[in-house]
This record gives C-alpha cells, structure tokens and sequence, in this order.
C-alpha cells in the first residue's frame, strides 16, 4: 500500500509531500529527510507501547484511566504538559482538561522557542509563509539557525534552492548569509558569513539599524569588522525582498526575547527601504500549533495557568521548569512528549517525587517515571487532526493505519475520554 | 424527549418586529416547536414566556466581523496586553476567555450571543489558511458562521485576468470556494497587496499591478462577473483600493460604477480632502451614490473612540498606519494569494482626523435612505469591537444621545463633517433591518419570524417607544432572551446553555474543467493541491448550500 503526500511532523517545515510505502511489515518513505524517516519507523518500533500500565504493571484501559483520572483529580496544582508530536485537537483537549482542574498547561515553547514569542510580543513579527519567500526572495539570512542540521529540507523545498515564481533561477537568483558565531554546515555554503561573537548579536543587529538610520558605525562591532557590518546592511537594504530565519541561536543566547526584539525591529525599520520578512524556525513538529491552539483558547501562547478559573501568562511564573524547580506542582499530565529526557537534573529529582501519568507511544525515560502510562497513538500516521507550519500553514495529518489496539483512536480521544471520568 | 421539549417555547405578548414580514411593532405571541416558528402549539408541551412590555425581533446578523482566522489570532499572540484585565472565569456551564479588541474563540461566540446575535460572517480568509479559520470556527460557539474568501490579489486570478480568460477565472473561483468550504469572494485592496510583496503601491483604479499587466479596476470587473456566473448567494464583498486615505471617496463612487457589490467599511473610504491637513468627510456624497445604484450596498464600519486593534489583508494599509503611530506591527504575506497585517490604535477624540472618521459613520448610516442597503458594523475590531453595537444603536436612535458625544470632539467633527445637522433618527424598525433583516438578505440567509423558518431570536427589555439613548443602550447590550434554533441561549443578558452554531458554505459548478491548470499553477505552492483541500468533514455542524 502506497500513500502519497503524507504531513511529516517531526520538524517545523511539516513537509506535505511524503511518500510512504507499507509493504509487509516494512516501511519505505520517500522524499523525507533522515529525521522523517525515522519517525515513520515508530510504526514498527520495538519499544512501542501497546498496553496501558500502572505502577509498571500491565492493566487494563479502565483501569489505567480511572488511576489516572484519579492521580489528577486528587492534585492542588497539577501541570498539563502537552508535546509538539501531535495534532492541535489533541492540544485543545489538553487545554480543556487544564482548565477544567484548575492546573497549569505548557508545551514545547516553554523549552525553546519561547523567547521567539516574547519578542512577537514586545515588537510584532513582519512576517511571510515559506512560499512567498521561494517565489520572492534574492536574499536569505539564517541569523543563529543552522537548517541543514535542524530542518534538512528547509533550504531544498522552500527557501534557497527551489525555482520561485519571480525567482526562476533558484539558488543562482538568490544570496545567502548566515550569522552565526559557528563555521555551520549552512554557513559553508553561504555568500557570507557573518561570524559574530558569542552573545553579542544585539550589539551587531544595533550596528545595522543604526546604519540604516544613516549614522556611522566607528568600527569592528560583537567581533565583526566595520566592512563586514556594512555589507550586511546594504545587501538587506537593497535586496528586492528578503527574508531572515531565526534559530534558537538566538533564543538561546544572552539577551533571549531581547535579541528577538531588536531583530523584528530590524526587519520592520528594513520595510522602509524594500520588502523584508523574518520568520522563526520553529523546531518541533507542530510547535506553531500549540501556540495558536493556545492562544486562540486563552489569549495568551504558552505557560497559561488557570488556577484562578481564568488563563493567566508570566513567563518564568508559570511555566515548566520554573514550576517545577520551585516545586508547586503536585502532580503531571504529560503527553506526547519526552520531558523527563530533557530537563534539568534538579526538576527531574523532584518530578520522581510527584504522581504522573503520561500518554507516550514508546518506551523513554518520561515512560520509566511515570505512575500511569497510557499507550500512544502515532499522530499523522494512525491518527488524523491539524499540525500547523513553522510559518502557520495549517496542514491536514492523515490517518493511514489503524493503531495497535483498539481502546482509543488518537492521544484526543485518550484525553477525551480522561476528560470524561474527570467529570464523572 | 427531554431535548425537543426545550425546544418548545411560546412567547407571549411580545411586541414584534419581523420587517421581512412587514411586521412592525404589533403585539403578537410567537410559537416555537422543535426550534421552528408555527402557527399554534399545544402550550401544556411548551415553556411559556410572558414577553410584555418587551420587543422581540429576529437575532442580529453581522455581515463583517474578523472573529477568527490567522489574522485574528496573530492579534491576540500580538496583544497580550488586550487579554490582561479582561479576562473571563470559567463557570459550572461556561469556558474560560479573555481579550477586549480580541476576545478569545469562545468568549466571541458568548459576547455575540448576550447582545441577542446568533450569526457573524468572517470576511477575511485567506485561502491558504482557510483550514485555520474553520478551527476556530468549530472553537466559537452559540455562532452561527459562514466565511468569505480572499481573492483579490490571488496570482491566479490576476493571471487569468491578464489573459482575458473569464471562464477559466470563473472556474478558479469555483474550485477555491469549494476546497476553502466558504461562502462567497472578497477582494482587499484588489491588486495592491499584491504589489505591496515588491515595495511598490497601487494609488488608483487604473494603476498598473507590478509583473502583470492588468489594473486593479479589471480584477473588480472579473470578480464581479464570476460571482454573478457562479449564482453566489452574496455579491462580492470590496474592502476598496485606496482604503484609509485622503481623497478616497473619488475611488468609492468610481468603484460602485463597476456593478453590484457590497462595500464593505465604508467609512474608511468616504474621506475628502487631499491631505491629513484638509482631511474631511465626503460622506454624503458616498451616500447619494448608494441611494442612486440599488445593486451597491455598504456597511457602516462605525468608530468608537478607545484602544482596539486593527487586523485587515490589507497589509501595505496596516505597515502606514503602525509607520504613523509608531505602535508594534505583526504582517503575514500568504504566497500566491493575500497579505494580512496587525497593529494596535486608539481613536481619540482629541484628534481632528479620528473625530471626523467617527462622523462619517453615524452618516453614511444616516444619508442612506433605505436601511436595506447599510448595515450596522464596526469592522470589528478596526474602528471597534463588536460589543459596541448597542451604543452605534443609540447614537442612530437618538441625535441628543450622538450629540453629547459630537461636543466633546475635536471641532473638526463640527466644521468638516455634516452630523451636526442630521437630525434623522432611526427608527427601531429600521434598526431591525440594518442589524438582522437587511444583512441577512443580502447574504441571502434568513433573518425574519415567518412560519416554518427557525426560531433564532432576540428580545430586549425595551418600550418600543424609548427614545433616550442611554436606555437603548443598555437594553440592547444584554438581551433579556437569546433563542437560538428554538433553544433559549441568552436570559436576562447571562449565556445560560451553550451551543455548537453552524458553518455556512457554498457549493458551486463550472463548464470549463481546468484540472490540469489548476495542478500547475500549483507549482508554486508549498503545498501539495490534495493538503490544500479543506475537507467537509472538518468543518463541525458545516451546511453546504448548492447555488445549482
């Protein structure tokens, strides 16, 4: 059985174009990246969960969502934690449940791309989908974001090689600059590469707003030569259309959402002299998802708590590791996601401490820890819903087989059905 | 059982207002019987209400309303600052929400609902992220919802525009309504936006669009024509070029020239002048215009002076107005098709330029003689958000209440505009048609209390002889019933049940079959045709009108 233009999940560039044979108990996949062929290998995964477990004991489904239901029921504070691997209802469904308790819900941003949002917040974001730079675009930055290691077919399908509308030439019609304090495998091919000091990216994007204010930049800037700055600044300033994509680089650096700030404002002050967009390379699969399904839900985009009985938003108050190193939760819901694998060994030591219950389709430390494991659903693959694009595009996931067992139809359903003896 | 019984109501001694019917004021008892108007009931199988001393009217219908979608929503990310402060408890029946300007999806469908409003037609989707649109949909409750979409800069059109190939546009228009799952075409700044992706702008009917060589004046003509090919239910929906500038009005009466459409926030482009300095209103003369040509309708896009945010497809139009204030601005260019901004504004009094965009509202609404052809809209939440419908209400019924208002703005609201000697006030009859009865007709839905239609009705705690604005205010900012397909949603202004309205879409057929084309215009998506497809089955409640 052959499926065509099957969604990928597993990065942000959610690639619509998949091919995936099913033949005998093999799986082929076509036109993916490496990350997306191995996540359609989760079908035939060894580790995959298939029976819901209590206290490390195999139980049946009724069971392990009455243990659930009750772990969360008995909770003061319990924080909702919902993965980037799966569809927006899934999401939506987490939210109701949160809501519903009075507990906290949280996803992915709150580890990552949170800083992105922060700065939409503080400045806006004049932004685009993919395709407007493809068919646009004579110049691409990738300003601490390296996609031939994170979203691998970033440049291939949308944003330097592809043949464009009004970009015929593809790569040979486009410039490509990377800013990064490393020699990446994407600065390696670009045209420049701007190679900042670590931490010092607010001082260079300073440096190229104020030299498109018309006032003079002395000299060397954040580790980069005064030539070097200007060059920068004039190819922004005089593209046809440009395009930045900001990676965790930025994120993750000193300055955080500040340096997201600066550089929307950059981008917003380079519309005065041509068109200019910057769009986040949001990582995880459906990270863009959450953050609409989210906001659309409470106003606010991640981190919401609604111990109050209405949503309320403080990055650093209500968010994860915040939470959680303070220890105000007293117990968790995680679902589709690996948290325990990614967090802070102090969190982690008191996550040991609290009840949890998660949904996880196969076996990884959040598994190990957990009081309650309800098995997974393969999201796009066993189970249909939305995953939105890095740059927003909704996308439909499709289900082309049937799950392993038959007592619930996607993490939704699981989180419906959760939600249901809550109530009850 | 226990359902259909709620469904059985009987309304005494309301006094009607049903202007489809011609029904205008009369003391009448309404009979709903599994949530549709009949002629008689047994009463013992039904909740019996006494409506005395109230009015009862078919409930409101907004014919422009951004509530949701991708533009919405990059508001609400945007805006914390719009959520904190308003927000909302969850109850025992109700969700949680939060937002002013923006209110959140189920909070939309609450707010509508208090004010006794059961539909809303989101004007702005963007093809591409019409899916978006229809998850929030299915997310806003008590609503009944239908969506227009956005195709006056779709490089497809525009193409076959510049080919002079009206029947292949025709088709194109048909395959996007019906992959999309919306209701009927809107052109933004037609041509504009488009060119806006090269920095350049469109400043008239007959400017050139860049890379085509087409005017944004023949994208109008062939939009008008395959909408009236496709036989859909509403004409096609035109936020005008030159939107928000001095001047524009010439642009206005030249555009209704063109053919039956309806004109959308008028007021943002009724403006004289040839600068902000000179700016004034020309809205008498916009108005004259409409009253001349029966096929042109308008809506009022009326302003009410406070803090709201401005989310429009027109992008260039969003980049000026945060350029001149200097507030955050988020944009969202959609490949092939559309463009959609976002920035936060005050209307202030104090301002010559905002007290006399707020005159021109109050009258257009007040210069068009038939109210079947203007229709009460704050462009929500451009000139303001939805919930001030009821104080737009009391500023049409009653000039000593808009007056108060008018003393306190800037003089130009005085000198350029000519409000101060309007001394028409609207009727509550024609309240009725330009809120529930006019809109809906022109959307080709139905708002009336005929036997047999459903029961979707709003009653207000009001004399129909009130006159005092205050009163009209009040009364109509919480409806004292909101009865939504024979289920009372709404009592004494409280959502007492909450339920799942539908969505309202088209389906249509061409002659031509341009599969193949359709394919390689394709080319240059991101996406693939078969992702792009909307299918029915994700739309909750959806309702499939079929133009055949």
């Amino acid at each position: 059985m052959k499926h065509r233009n099957v969604v990928c999940c597993v990065c942000g560039a959610v690639c619509d174009d998949i091919e995936v044979g099913l033949v005998g108990g093999e799986i082929k996949v076509k036109n993916a990246c490496a990350l997306g062929r191995a996540r359609f290998q989760e079908l035939t995964n060894e580790d995959r969960i298939k029976e819901p477990l209590v206290g490390g004991v195999h139980v049946d489904w009724d069971q392990a969502l009455d243990k659930a239901a009750k772990i969360l029921k008995n909770a003061e504070h319990p924080l909702i934690f919902i993965g980037s691997v799966t569809s927006t209802e899934t999401m939506r469904q987490g939210i109701r449940i949160a809501e519903y308790l009075g507990g906290v819900v949280d996803s992915h941003p709150t580890l990552c791309e949170g800083p992105m949002i922060m700065g939409i917040q503080e400045a806006g974001m004049p932004s685009s989908t993919l395709g407007e730079v493809r068919n646009r675009a004579d110049l691409v930055v990738f300003w601490g974001a390296n996609p031939l290691q994170s979203h691998l077919r970033h440049l291939s399908r949308y944003s330097l090689f592809p043949e464009g509308r009004f970009r015929k030439g593809g790569r040979r019609d486009r410039k490509l600059v990377v800013v990064d304090p490393r020699k990446t495998k994407t600065a390696e091919i670009a045209d420049l590469h701007v190679q900042v000091d670590p931490n010092k990216d607010y001082e260079l994007m300073s440096a190229v707003m104020a030299i498109l204010k018309g006032n003079d930049v002395g000299g060397d800037v954040a580790g980069v030569g005064r030539e070097t700055i200007y060059e920068l600044a004039d190819l922004m300033k005089n593209c046809e259309f440009g395009a930045v994509f900001i990676g965790l680089g930025l994120a993750s650096s000193l300055g955080k959402y500040r340096n997201l700030e600066r550089l929307m404002k950059l981008v917003r002050d380079l519309n005065r002299f041509t068109r200019f967009v910057i769009i986040p390379n949001l990582g995880h699969g459906n990270v863009s998802g959450f953050i609409q399904a989210m906001t659309s839900a409470s106003g606010y985009p991640f981190g919401v708590d609604y111990s109050r009985g209405y949503p309320r938003y403080n990055p650093g108050e209500y968010t994860t590791v915040d939470l959680l190193r303070r220890g105000e939760v007293d117990a968790m819901l995680i679902v589709a996601a690996d948290l325990v694998a990614h967090m802070p060994r102090d969190v982690v030591r008191f996550m040991k401490g609290i009840p949890i219950v998660s949904v996880n389709v196969s076996q990884c430390p959040t598994a190990l820890f957990s009081d309650v494991v309800l098995p997974g659903v393969v999201a796009g693959m066993e189970s249909s819903g939305t995953i939105y694009r890095l740059d927003n595009v909704p996308l439909p996931l499709k289900k082309f087989v049937e799950p392993p067992f038959s007592f619930t139809e996607s993490d939704e359903d699981t989180l419906r059905q959760l939600f249901d003896r809550l109530r009850c | 059982m226990q359902y259909i019984m709620m469904k059985n109501v009987v309304l005494r001694n309301g006094i009607v207002y049903d202007p489809l019917n011609n029904v205008n004021g009369e003391r009448k008892d309404l009979f709903i019987h599994e949530g549709r108007l009949v002629e008689k009931m047994d009463e013992r199988k039904a909740k019996v209400i006494d409506l005395k001393g109230k009015v009862v009217m078919p409930s409101g219908v907004d014919i422009h309303s951004h509530f949701a979608g991708g533009k919405v929503n990059m508001g609400r990310l945007l805006r914390p600052e719009d959520s904190m402060g308003h927000e909302v408890s969850k109850t025992g029946l109700l969700r949680s929400g939060s937002g002013f300007s923006l209110p959140t999806t189920h909070l939309t469908g609450y707010l509508y609902a208090r004010m006794g409003y059961t539909l809303a037609n989101e004007p702005a989707v963007p093809p591409m992220k019409s899916r978006h649109t229809h998850e929030e949909f299915n997310e806003t409750p008590m609503l009944d919802k239908s969506g227009l979409l956005l195709l006056g800069n779709n490089h497809q059109v525009i193409e076959y525009v510049a080919e002079e190939d009206q029947e292949s546009l025709n088709s194109w228009i048909s395959y996007m309504l019906n992959a999309t799952k919306t209701y009927g075409v809107k052109a933004v700044n037609p041509g504009g936006v488009f060119a806006w992706g090269w920095n350049k702008y469109i400043n008239s009917l007959d400017d050139e669009v860049p890379c085509y060589n087409v005017t944004p004046k023949e994208i109008i003509s062939g939009l008008i024509q395959g909408c009236a090919t496709l036989r859909l239910p509403h004409p096609l929906h035109i936020h005008l070029n030159n939107l928000g500038n001095p001047g524009n009005y010439e642009t206005t009466l030249e555009s209704m020239r063109m053919g039956p459409m309806h004109i959308t926030h008028a007021q943002f482009s009724s403006y004289g002048g040839d600068s902000w300095k000179d700016f004034c209103s020309e809205a008498e003369k916009v108005a004259k215009e409409v009253n001349r040509r029966a096929e042109i309708t308008v809506d009022m896009g009326q302003v009410v002076f406070g803090e709201t945010t401005t989310i429009t497809a027109d992008a260039p139009f969003e980049y000026h107005l945060s350029q001149l204030t200097g507030m955050k601005w988020s944009n969202a260019d959609v490949e092939n098709e559309s463009g959609g901004g976002v920035t936060p504004y005050t209307y202030r009094k104090s301002s010559g330029v905002n007290a006399v965009q707020w005159a021109i509202g109050l009258e257009l609404a007040l210069h068009v003689k038939d109210p079947w052809r203007v229709y009460l809209t704050t462009d929500h939440p451009n000139a303001a958000p939805f919930i001030y419908y009821p104080r737009i209400i009391a500023w049409l019924m009653d000039k000593r209440y808009r007056d108060k208002v008018l003393g306190e703005c800037h003089r130009w609201a005085l000198e350029r505009t000519t409000l101060p000697s309007l001394d028409r006030e609207l009727s509550l009859e024609e309240i009725v048609v330009m809120t529930r009865a006019g809109p809906a007709k022109r959307l080709d839905l139905r708002a009336s209390l005929s036997i047999g239609d459903e029961a979707n009705l709003a009653v207000y705690d009001i004399s129909p002889e009130e006159t005092e604005g205050e009163k009209i205010e009040e009364a109509f900012s919480s409806a004292a019933y909101t009865i939504k397909n024979g289920d009372i949603v709404v009592k004494d202004g409280r959502v007492v049940r909450e339920i799942n309205g539908r969505t309202f879409w088209v389906k249509t057929r061409t002659e031509k079959d341009i599969k193949e084309d359709i394919l390689e215009r394709f080319r240059y998506y991101t996406i693939e045709p078969e992702n792009y497809i909307v299918e029915s089955a994700y739309i909750r409640n959806g309702v499939e009108l079929d133009t055949k």
